[in-house]
Formats: structure tokens, sequence, C-alpha cells
């Protein structure tokens, strides 16, 4: 499951990179929603952290290939960016709790902020293989991010394009168009990828209706990951568990792809006070004080 | 090639370990090897209770390293007792135990709490947590301090259990941290945490850690563990020093065992290189053999030799320069440490 990879392709897509990695062990195995995890900067790199990549689709050419599609926005993801045919990328995958697929043919909607998009036409392919509707809601900030739209248009039953600036398809958030579009597709489950904020109002809204909402932190993860195998503990956010109780979950190695009423979404970034393990300032019975600096 | 090691009473296969905190339960790990291949596995800080740590984000790269501020997040003593350490005993591996603690009671009693479960090789004391009937100072940054909590997990733990203090570099005087900690019970020393540091986020323009300072790990710490190590080889030749500091290739676990060290522990290399570990020990021992050497054991402290002049076999042997006498002056041992070159 690590291996190196040999880039086949880097090729721009509106603002972000698609890269293609011969890498058979993760095409072989790959299910929709799992992420690779990919070394920066070669052999001798000073960037140690990992940078973890939903996968967009996997081919069974070169005796299996793995695409994926990144935002060039830091120093590691240029030097991705930058490579070219034959160089080779540590790769580590597939990785992470796939999306779960119905038994039944439903209808189904998935929903993408930026190159969240990337994760869900793999999806959208396994769920047409098992007779579901598949529509797309795509939003982004402009039309450039916005990822897979002309594919939705042909792959989905329907796709709904939604730019903050009204650049491509209509102005708005996904969350604005979002009730419309369930109450038009009579959607019984959302699959959804993108930034914290789209995937909580995506949550919220589906809730409202009363469906269930599987939704990928990889961007969150991508943003705070620095391994994708689950040892470094950096990724975590609140999750509340079959039991009622929270715990600190990490991304990479509990999702990415998690339930998303589950997801405290109004706590990430912090530790709520009754999670698992969370800081109390005093322990009476004991009369000592907890959670000072450690690192 | 022989590569055992002793730490106190133990002997291990091999020396490379985990570094505390970096090898997750040890599952994570196995995905990627088999967990007997290692020295030891080297938990995460275990405390009496579950702790979730800090807010994210708890992590920043830095050039050949990372700063993390996690706040010891861990799963407690209990959980770890019945979830994780039967699970790694049931693997093979050979598990050394990092304790921690918010007061020399606690340490003690989590020392208890392990103390007759089966399947504990060593325990490691970290002594880089907050006192916090100290004002939160870090235990390990006063001699004393450090000495008090070792003593009291070696008060707790079984004869046969060796116990081992990882210290932080961040003190005026490792030495006499070191000292301490053997004089206190400890059977060895893990060499080091990791030091403070800061980054600033230039976007937000705020520190880019919600624990605004954090510890500063990977190869660019590695000359400090290095210094470190030598340092307190010189003044304790005979403790079991495991060095821990930025080993990413089999070469850089060398260059400790050169520096005194008789283990590696690996740690942020493996958030980088999860198979990082066996990598390690092959190169290692394809290292020793390039060199002609049959055992580890035969590495150990050489880097404390005299050099070696090109001319010395023409050179009367009564004016050879005296073996340098290490700087540190509370080392009255340090004779015994300068050894004779090979031939």
């Amino acid at each position: 499951m690590q291996a190196p990879g040999t880039v086949l392709t880097v090729r721009k897509v509106e603002a972000y990179h698609a890269m293609t990695l011969v890498a058979p062990a993760v095409a072989e195995r790959f299910r929709p929603g799992q992420f690779v995890a990919l070394a920066v900067g070669g052999e001798h790199t000073s960037r140690l952290r990992r940078r973890c990549f939903a996968v967009y689709e996997v081919k069974s050419d070169y005796g299996g290939s793995v695409e994926f599609v990144f935002s060039a926005r830091d120093a590691g993801t240029r030097w991705l960016a930058g490579r070219r045919a034959r160089d080779s990328v540590d790769v580590i995958g597939p990785l992470g709790r796939p999306f779960p697929l119905p038994r039944d043919p439903v209808r189904c909607l998935l929903v993408a902020g930026g190159h969240g998009g990337a994760a869900l036409f793999s999806l959208a392919d396994a769920l047409r293989r098992r007779d579901c509707q598949v529509h797309f809601v795509l939003g982004g900030a402009d039309a450039a991010h916005v990822f897979g739209a002309r594919s939705a248009k042909r792959v989905g039953d329907t796709a709904t394009v939604i730019t903050e600036d009204g650049s491509r398809g209509l102005r708005g958030s996904v969350g604005d168009v979002l009730p419309r579009v369930i109450e038009g597709t009579g959607a019984e489950v959302v699959y959804a990828c993108g930034p914290v904020a789209t995937l909580r109002s995506v949550t919220a809204i589906a809730a409202d209706y009363g469906i269930p909402s599987q939704v990928s932190v990889e961007e969150f993860l991508q943003e705070n990951g620095a391994c994708g195998v689950g040892l470094c503990m950096t990724c975590v956010l609140p999750l509340i568990g079959d039991d009622g109780v929270t715990r600190m979950v990490r991304a990479c190695a509990d999702g990415p792809v998690l339930r998303g009423e589950r997801v405290r979404w109004n706590d990430i970034g912090t530790i709520p006070l009754d999670a698992l393990g969370a800081p109390r300032a005093l322990h009476l019975s004991e009369g000592t004080a907890e959670g000072g600096e450690a690192w | 090639m022989n590569l055992t090691t002793r730490l106190g009473g133990v002997e291990l296969p091999n020396p490379v370990m985990t570094a505390a905190g970096c090898g997750g339960s040890g599952r994570e790990l196995a995905q990627f090897f088999d967990l007997a291949k290692l020295g030891a596995f080297v938990t995460t800080s275990v405390m009496m209770r579950p702790r979730a740590g800090r807010p994210i984000p708890r992590v920043a790269e830095t050039p050949s390293g990372m700063l993390t501020s996690m706040g010891l997040p861990g799963p407690g003593v209990d959980t770890f007792l019945a979830r994780d350490l039967p699970w790694l005993a049931e693997q093979g591996a050979r598990t050394i135990v990092s304790v921690a603690g918010n007061s020399a009671e606690e340490y003690a009693a989590v020392a208890r709490r392990l103390g007759d479960a089966p399947g504990v090789t060593a325990l490691e004391v970290n002594v880089a947590c907050p006192n916090a009937e100290d004002r939160g100072l870090m235990f390990g940054s006063h001699p004393g301090a450090a000495a008090e909590v070792v003593r009291a997990v070696r008060a707790h733990t079984r004869r046969d259990v060796p116990v081992l203090a990882k210290l932080s570099p961040d003190v005026a005087d490792i030495v006499t941290v070191a000292l301490a900690c053997v004089d206190a019970g400890a059977d060895g020393l893990s060499l080091i945490n990791t030091t403070v540091g800061l980054t600033i986020d230039t976007g937000t323009m705020r520190p880019a850690l919600t624990g605004v300072s954090g510890g500063l790990s990977g190869p660019a710490i590695r000359p400090i563990a290095l210094r470190c190590v030598y340092e307190v080889h010189a003044a304790l030749p005979d403790t079991p020093i495991v060095g821990v500091g930025g080993v990413a290739t089999g070469l850089d676990a060398l260059e400790f065992i050169l520096a005194g060290a008789c283990a590696v522990g690996v740690g942020t290399t493996l958030f980088h290189d999860p198979s990082a570990g066996p990598r390690i020990a092959r190169e290692l021992e394809d290292a020793l053999a390039e060199r002609r050497m049959e055992r580890l054991s035969d590495a150990v402290g050489l880097a404390h030799r005299p050099p070696v002049n090109a001319l010395a076999g023409l050179v009367p042997r009564q004016i050879r320069p005296e073996p340098p006498a290490t700087s540190h002056p509370k080392s009255d041992k340090a004779e015994d440490n300068a050894k004779e070159p090979k031939p």
C-alpha cells in the first residue's frame, strides 16, 4: 500500500491540477471516497507532511493508474504540480473509509464544493451500476473553482451548478439551492465532499428533510493531516459515536467519509467540553489541575 | 551481523524503536510492517484518564521538521491496558510504555497500574510534561522534579522492568538532569524529546498553532539530539541511551550509535514514511557491515575516540596526544570513556 508511483500526466483543470500516477496497488483496491497520501519534494525532501487527496478515478491502464485533483496552493502542492511524466512520487493508498453504497436503487444527491467534486465521480459510477439516480449540485467561488461541471451534466440525471459570483450557473452557495433540488429530485440520500462550511450546511439541510448524509472531510484532512494513516493525530474533529459520546476522531483513519449528522460541525477547531478526555479545569475530587501546557 | 542491544536487563533483537507518540496504537503501523521486526514499540504517553488533547491546528510544517502541539492525546491507562497492550503482545511486539502525568502521584499511579500487566518490556518516563503543582512548569526542566517522577515510577515498577527517562533538550544542562534521573533509579535515558519552537501563519498573522508554541521534531533537531547523546554518554558511559531526534536513515541511526546511543527512536519520520522502521534497521545493518563491524555494540560511543591521525602509526606512542577530556565538569567518568582507537 506504500509504493513509488510513476507520473503519467499532470494537467491543469481550470483552477486545479489533475495528476495521474501508475499505482496498481491503489487502483486495484480503491473504493469511492478513499484517498491517497503523497510525499512531496522528492527523496531528500525537507517537507515531511504527506498530502492527502481524494481519488478522482482509477483505471486499469499501465497495470492500474489513479488520478486525483488538487489545488497548488503551497510549496508542497506546487512541487506536485511541477512533476512531469515518468517522475516518481511516493504514494500510500487507498486509505480511509469509503462512501457506503445503498443496497437498493435510490435517488442520490451528490453535492460538492470546489475540488471536492473530484471525489464524487467514481461514486456516481458505482451508484449508476446499482441503478441509482444520480443528481449533482456543484458549487464554488467562481467558474474556475467548480470541478467537473461538464462531466456532471453528462453523468448525472440532473446537474446544478452554483457559484458565489454567478460566473457559472446560478449565483449563491450550495446551501441556497439545496432545498429546491432535494424537493425537485426526491433525493433519499445525500453524499457530499468539500469545505467544512459546505458540509455543515449540506448536513443541516439533509437533516431538515430527514434524509441521511454521508460526507467526506477530505478538504479538512488536506489542511490538517500530516500522515494520512492515523499516526499523527493532527486531523481530529469531534464526532458523536453510536453510544452518544463525543470523541475526537481522525479524519484520515476514522473518515474521510463520516455520517454528516454525527459530526459536531460548529465545534470543529475546538475540543467540546463534553468530549471524551476534554480538559477539565479542576478535578475537585483530586485537587489537581489538568490540561496545562503539554506537547 | 549481531544487532542485539540491551536496555538495562532487557535484550532487544535490534536497536530501532518507534518514538513515543509517533506510532499510534501500533495498528496503524502494522499495515506497513510486522511490529515484531522493531527492536521495541514505544507507545503514546499513557496517563490515568483519557485525554482529547488540544484543538487543531496541532501541526505546522517547518524546514526538515514539524512543529506540533498535541496536548498529549491518549486513551488513558484503562483503555490502554484493555485494548492496546494485549493487541501489541499478540503481534509479538516488545512494548515500551511511555508514562506521563500531571503530578508525581499520577506518574506513580500509572506505573502501578502497568506494574503487573503482561507484555510491558520497559517504561519510559516522559518528563516533558507540565507539573500542575508547579505552575505548569515542565518536570524535566528541573533536575529535582525530573528525579522525583523517575523515583515515583521506579518505586512502583517491577525490578526486572527497566525504567527509561525521556528528557527534554530545553534545559540549561542536560547532563545534570540525566545524572539526577540515573541517581533516582533510571536504568536508561531517551534523548531527546521535542524542543520548543514557534511558527507564525503569515496569512492569519497569528501563531500557526492553537497552542502558540509547539514541539519541534524531525531532522531539523537531529544535531541537537546528537549533541545531547554525546554529552550524556561522555558523562554516563555505562547508561543505555535511546537516541531520538530526526532519525530518517540508517546512517542517521549510526550517528546516534557512534555518539553513544545503544538504540534509536524513529518519530516524525514515521509520519512521512510509515515503513521506515525496518528500512532503517536494514540500512544500519548495511552501514555497520560496510565498516567491517560485526556487532552493533562495537559501534556504540565510537565517536568519543580521539581523532585518528593518518600518521598515527609513525608517531611514537608516548607523544600521541592525550584523549581529550570531555568538557563537562560534573563528569568524573570522562576518562573511562575515552577509548583507544582501533588498530
